[in-house]
């Protein structure tokens, strides 16, 4: 075995003894147990770091490394797991295992009082390891098993608290979401599957590029559509991204590890891991797809006053964004937004942690039960009580609302240059993936400073609360820290420092991307360079409009915005968004409730009608006819035969009427005799 | 010794059975442990003799060339022989009913009422079960599968619950049915081959030229239907699966396990052993309806499973949802795609072992909340006895309550909702990937069993485990070591199978290697 086999199964496997002894021996160091998974993931995030230097190593342009077992084979049918690792693959362990580290770091200071302390960090390991496991595979097989791995480290982790009801409906929720996506991928898998003969990524790229699909492209499309389904379920895309919003039950720091920075992108990485045998007719999907989520999410993220609920909504936003990227071809954009996302969004998340954490304390202190410390409307000029979660915070918001200097700056810039190509392309009703781009920009600058401007600006809300407040301790902070300075945009272009120009070694490191099932990448990547002077000119506008208007509304209150909600509530808009366009209750109303019923019938069918009355009838009939033709026949036919017949169906039917218990040897009996009779008769054939 | 090792595996629960009677007056009524004890070792002793055959197994060998097969006369005039032996079909259910029987007797430790009468008819239901698992002359067969109806008939009727009677009758009378149509068809075999014999490997050679009609039908198309109702019943194959949720609710808790880890497999083994090789040209025939079946089986049981409030009748119902899988796996014997063929018969026949496993630890551990509340309600009905509880949780918060109990719990209904690295996950892979090689449409749409199973588990998990605990259980303890020694080496299997499938894999697919030769060359 080589070396970076070696280090592919530790930095796998590595997270799972944590798991393990956080599980069996979690009670044995008590307080101090976090100190055994946070060694484990400082390992990991080393050896990662091991693999990312070899980005630089300019002469590397195939994978690391690409080595498969057999996992079981039946002869004919084999199937075989495998790791797979490019430059990609590496940031992206690079991004999961540095945000695991700090997410387990904060959480020693932020989880410190939970009663079950140990079984928290057991399921942080559980997860680390199965999302290194969808990173590192090298086929749709066995990236749909740790698919589900991380499905269920999730549904464990969002209903860690599980007394709350909520938070036992949300896992649920989650868990049978991402469920429907998974149906999807699998069939999709096995589509392709019977065509090119392998589940290996790579294979199936290979085929297809050698015509494996030739004259059947559509069939293609449809298995790729049905694979990104998977995607839909995972990064919580429209129409399946109700579960997100209920996920924040879950402690914060596990939402912004895993539904915000790294899980919920694993369908963004999926996608850019299958985009070379997406059709451009399957990438017109995901483009559409992307382009609603996006923009509808963020619409919905205006009215929201839980804290956490405005960074979900805006979680679901972005995540529309990276997969409208790759609907519209821009590979290397997709993949960089989900990384600078992954930064800021993490941040993002441990911020409002940390200022949920100040509440619940300072509520704690007066003995207050009721008042939600999460509801941005009890809090206010937080920003001089806790300054470096302030700070931190405010970074994370200039470089989600693409301002210059920060990383979603370069990275919203390169998609949105993207979808302006794309309608360049196509024109007609394309139009609007750039409007849902730069209109999802405008509002996400929009409500990030609302946010910012109700959370930590002005003057209290609840003053007593205020009063008690204070700034977190160092563990929860210095992640913060460090997420707040990869918020930065430089961190992404070195060695060059421009601000405006995202070429540094990133883009490097990734390229363009290839394609194999018709797409021209080589005209997609033309078109981004021509469009992107205007994307950004028209993305500079839009974040500073988003800015401005929010500041008019939150932090100078030049605009009365109760009587604006009010107008704009005249045709319903209001209520459409705080209600989330109502897509839970209509799912409720359309698909749960009818199906509830249809199950509850089913049950009655199965059980009163069929059984109860049909099976059971045949007993009542049977004891009918005998109990009827042994007083008419007794007499002249031969006893015996009779006397035996009409016993055996007089007990058939009272059986079943009185439920007795019977002379079970009679029919034992009666079978044997049954049985020499009739090979009696067929001896004569 | 080789050729001892299978006789001993049947007739050794036999000896124990009758050696309790002696015990029974020596030691009698002052120590009727006793009974419990000497079950535990026989059944031990029958656990290790299996393992020791799986050591010394070869998969490559055929029956014919196995040193266990034993072949004798037993009664001559008829050609009726006492013919045994074990091939990648039969291995995995021997090695699944023996640990089954040693759990069960476990689970049955604090049995009371009439032990020497409970242990006695458990053991000879164990003979039976392996006896149908190991005989390959199909009248023997045939006298072990009605040797364990009545064990089972009374272990259900005496030691069930309130309603035992009515689903002991209902048990016997569908088996029963079944069983006459069975022996019809094997009758039917018998004297239309030439030679007359039921010896199950020459009949693979001589049954396909049957060549006769019966009331205007084609006489090998009558066996197949016959044989197929027979085993059919077992499964439980839509619509003659309604004596399962009863008989399930109503059981005591080992002969759940048995009835759910064992018996159902026997339908989908005699289907494979027999009417498999015995009638390709009518497997061919009917390998869309079979499919057809199992995703009626795999849907419906579901949908239905979804609707229970009591926890038994729910995984009975998945029983049926999880035996679906099964039939559509078989069905994809006739995959044109020879992967696809394989995948879909050895995912048949690993969904049969796992399937096994796991319902096993379902029923083993709602049996454990059951002596504890004495009720198994995830919800009370609407119409139960205290209105004050009706249409009521029966339980909540558990998790907080019985953390190691919760813990197997969701273990198992993970690995019954099929989460992969548990063994669920790839048998039903298998299954599908198999049915999709040649039913496309049929197989997509049993695809959505993998949403409807999950549906129920976590809906029974959420209400039961999840949310406030339920005051009246706050004084509930953990599970108890016996308990733990009952469910962890279930857990083992479940999770190392489905970790590393393979040496599963290699114990079966040589045999059915053969098998899928015979249907194929049947085109």
């Amino acid at each position: 075995m080589d070396n970076s086999t070696l280090f592919a199964l530790l930095i796998l496997f590595l997270p799972f003894t944590a798991f393990l002894y956080q599980l069996f021996f979690g009670k044995k160091l008590g307080a101090q147990t976090h100190l055994v998974s946070l060694g484990i993931m400082g390992i990991v995030l080393a050896l990662s770091l091991g693999f990312f230097f070899q980005l630089f190593n300019h002469d590397l342009t195939g994978p690391i490394l690409d080595v498969s077992g057999e996992w079981f084979s039946t002869g004919a049918f084999t199937l075989e797991l495998g790791f797979y690792i490019d430059k990609v693959t590496i940031i992206m362990l690079m991004v999961v295992s540095l945000i695991s580290f700090l997410v387990h770091l904060y959480s020693t200071a932020y989880m410190k009082d939970d009663p079950r302390y140990s079984r928290y960090f057991a399921f942080l390991g559980l997860f680390t390891f199965s999302m290194n496991g969808i990173i590192l595979s090298n086929s749709l097989i066995m990236m749909y098993l740790f698919w589900e791995l991380v499905g269920l480290s999730s549904y464990l982790l969002i209903g860690f608290w599980f007394e709350k009801n909520s938070a036992a409906n949300a896992c649920k929720k989650a868990f049978l979401t991402n469920r429907v996506g998974d149906i999807g991928m699998f069939i999709g898998m096995l589509l392709i599957f019977f065509t090119v003969g392998t589940f290996s990524i790579n294979g199936i790229t290979g085929a297809v590029t050698n015509g494996a699909f030739e004259g059947n492209m559509q069939l293609l499309s449809i298995a790729g559509v049905l694979v990104f389904m998977g995607a839909v379920g995972k990064s919580a895309q429209f129409p399946l991204h109700i579960w997100l919003p209920d996920a924040m039950e879950g402690p914060t720091p596990v939402s912004a590890l895993i539904h915000a920075a790294t899980m919920v992108a694993a369908g963004v990485y999926m996608t850019v891991r299958i985009f070379p045998f997406l059709t451009p007719d399957a990438l017109q999907v995901v483009a559409v797809i992307g382009g609603i989520t996006a923009l509808g999410a963020a619409l919905i993220a205006i009215t929201q006053m839980d804290i956490k609920a405005v960074l979900a909504y805006s979680t679901i936003s972005q995540l529309g964004y990276m997969i409208m990227a790759l609907g519209v071809g821009a590979y290397q954009a997709g993949f960089f937004h989900l990384v600078t996302h992954a930064m800021f969004k993490a941040c993002l998340f441990l911020c409002s942690g940390s200022v949920i954490h100040a509440m619940h304390h300072s509520l704690h202190h007066l003995g207050d039960h009721h008042t939600d410390p999460q509801d941005m409307g009890n809090m206010g000029g937080l920003k001089s009580k806790m300054p470096i979660t302030y700070t931190a915070m405010l970074i994370a918001t200039l470089a989600i609302s693409g301002v210059p200097f920060f990383s979603g700056f370069l990275s919203k810039d390169a998609i949105l240059a993207g979808t302006l190509s794309y309608y360049h392309t196509y024109h007609g009703w394309t139009i609007f993936l750039p409007i849902a781009g730069f209109g999802a920009a405008m509002v996400t600058a929009f409500y990030m400073f609302r946010l910012i401007f109700k959370t930590f600006h002005g003057k209290p809300v609840k003053p007593e609360i205020h009063e008690h407040v204070h700034e977190s301790p160092l563990a929860m902070t210095a992640p913060l820290i460090v997420l707040s300075v990869l918020s930065l945009a430089v961190v992404f272009t070195l060695p060059q420092i421009n601000p405006l120009d995202g070429h540094g070694w990133f883009a490097h490191a990734v390229g363009n991307g290839a394609h194999a099932a018709g797409l021209d990448i080589k005209h997609v990547n033309d078109g981004i360079h021509h469009a992107h002077h205007d994307a950004m000119n028209i993305s500079l506008i839009v974040a500073t409009l988003g800015i401005l208007v929010s500041s008019l509304f939150y932090l100078f209150k030049i605009v009365n915005v109760e009587k604006l909600t009010s107008i704009l509530n005249l045709i319903g808009l209001y209520s459409l968004s705080k209600n989330k366009f109502y897509i839970d209750a209509i799912y409720n109303a359309l698909l749960y409730k009818p199906f509830m019923w249809f199950s509850k019938l089913a049950s009655t069918i199965d059980w009163d009608i069929y059984d109860q009355k049909i099976v059971d009838g045949w007993g009542w009939i049977t004891m009918k006819i005998s109990v009827k033709s042994q007083e008419a026949d007794y007499n002249w036919l031969d006893q015996k035969i009779v006397d035996g017949f009409g016993r055996f169906a007089n007990y058939f039917g009272n059986e079943l009427r009185t439920t007795q218990s019977g002379v079970v040897q009679n029919y034992l009996m009666g079978g044997i005799v049954g049985l020499v009779a009739i090979i009696l008769i067929f001896q004569q054939f | 010794m080789d050729s001892m090792i299978l006789t001993l595996l049947i007739f050794l629960p036999v000896f124990g059975a009758v050696a309790m009677l002696p015990a029974a007056k020596i030691v009698g009524k002052d120590n009727p442990n006793i009974f419990k004890w000497i079950a535990l070792v026989i059944t031990g002793l029958q656990l290790l003799l299996a393992v020791v055959l799986y050591m010394g197994f070869d998969s490559t060998l055929s029956v014919s060339t196995s040193p266990y097969t034993v072949q004798l006369d037993w009664i001559k005039h008829f050609n009726i022989q006492y013919f045994v032996g074990v091939d990648g079909l039969s291995m995995p259910m021997v090695l699944l009913t023996a640990l089954l029987s040693f759990l069960s007797i476990g689970i049955s430790w604090n049995i009371t009422k009439q032990p020497l009468g409970y242990f006695a008819l458990f053991l000879l239901l164990d003979a039976g079960m392996m006896g149908v698992f190991l005989s390959l002359d199909f009248f023997l067969f045939y006298v072990f599968w009605e040797v364990m109806l009545l064990p089972m008939y009374f272990l259900i009727g005496m030691w069930g619950g309130p309603q035992r009677h009515y689903a002991a009758i209902k048990f016997f009378l569908f088996t029963l049915f079944g069983s006459v149509l069975m022996l019809l068809g094997m009758l039917a075999l018998y004297f239309y081959s030439d030679p007359h014999t039921f010896n199950l490997i020459t009949l693979i050679q001589t049954a396909s030229s049957i060549d006769a009609t019966l009331w205007g039908m084609d006489m090998r198309y009558l066996i197949w239907f016959a044989l197929f109702i027979g085993f059919a019943i077992k499964v439980p194959v839509f619509p003659f699966h309604t004596w399962l949720p009863l008989a399930h609710v109503e059981a005591p808790t080992a002969i759940s396990v048995i009835l759910a880890g064992v018996l159902l497999k026997m339908g989908t083994y005699g289907l494979l052993r027999i009417s498999y090789p015995l009638l390709p040209g009518e497997v061919i025939n009917f390998a869309y309806i079979l499919a057809f079946l199992g995703v009626i089986n795999i849907l419906w049981g579901a949908v239905n499973a979804i609707a229970q409030i009591d926890m038994k009748k729910m995984i009975a119902y998945s029983s049926v949802s999880h035996m679906g899988y099964v039939l559509l796996g078989m069905a994809a014997v006739v995959s044109t795609n020879d992967g696809g063929a394989q995948a879909g018969l050895n995912g048949a026949v690993m969904q049969m072992f796992n399937h096994g496993t796991i319902t096993a630890m379902l029923f083993m551990l709602v049996g454990v909340i059951y002596e504890k509340a004495h009720h198994r309600y995830i919800f009370y009905p609407d119409d139960y006895k205290d209105p004050a509880l009706a249409g009521k949780p029966g339980f909540g918060g558990i998790g907080a309550q019985m953390p190691v109990f919760t813990a197997f719990v969701a273990f198992a209904f993970f690995a019954g909702l099929g989460l992969p690295a548990l063994s669920g996950f790839i048998s039903e892979a298998l299954c599908f990937i198999g049915g999709f090689s040649v039913f496309r449409t049929l197989t997509i749409i049993g695809t959505l069993g993998i949403l409807l199973n999950a549906v129920y588990f976590l809906r029974a998990y959420q209400h039961v485990f999840l949310g406030p605990l339920n005051e009246k259980y706050k004084d509930y303890t953990d599970m108890s070591t016996m308990d733990l020694a009952i469910v962890v080496p279930l857990a083992v299997i479940v999770l190392f199978l489905g970790v590393y499938p393979a040496p599963l894999v290699d114990m079966i697919a040589p045999s059915l290697d053969a098998l899928i030769q015979i249907i194929q060359s049947a085109f």
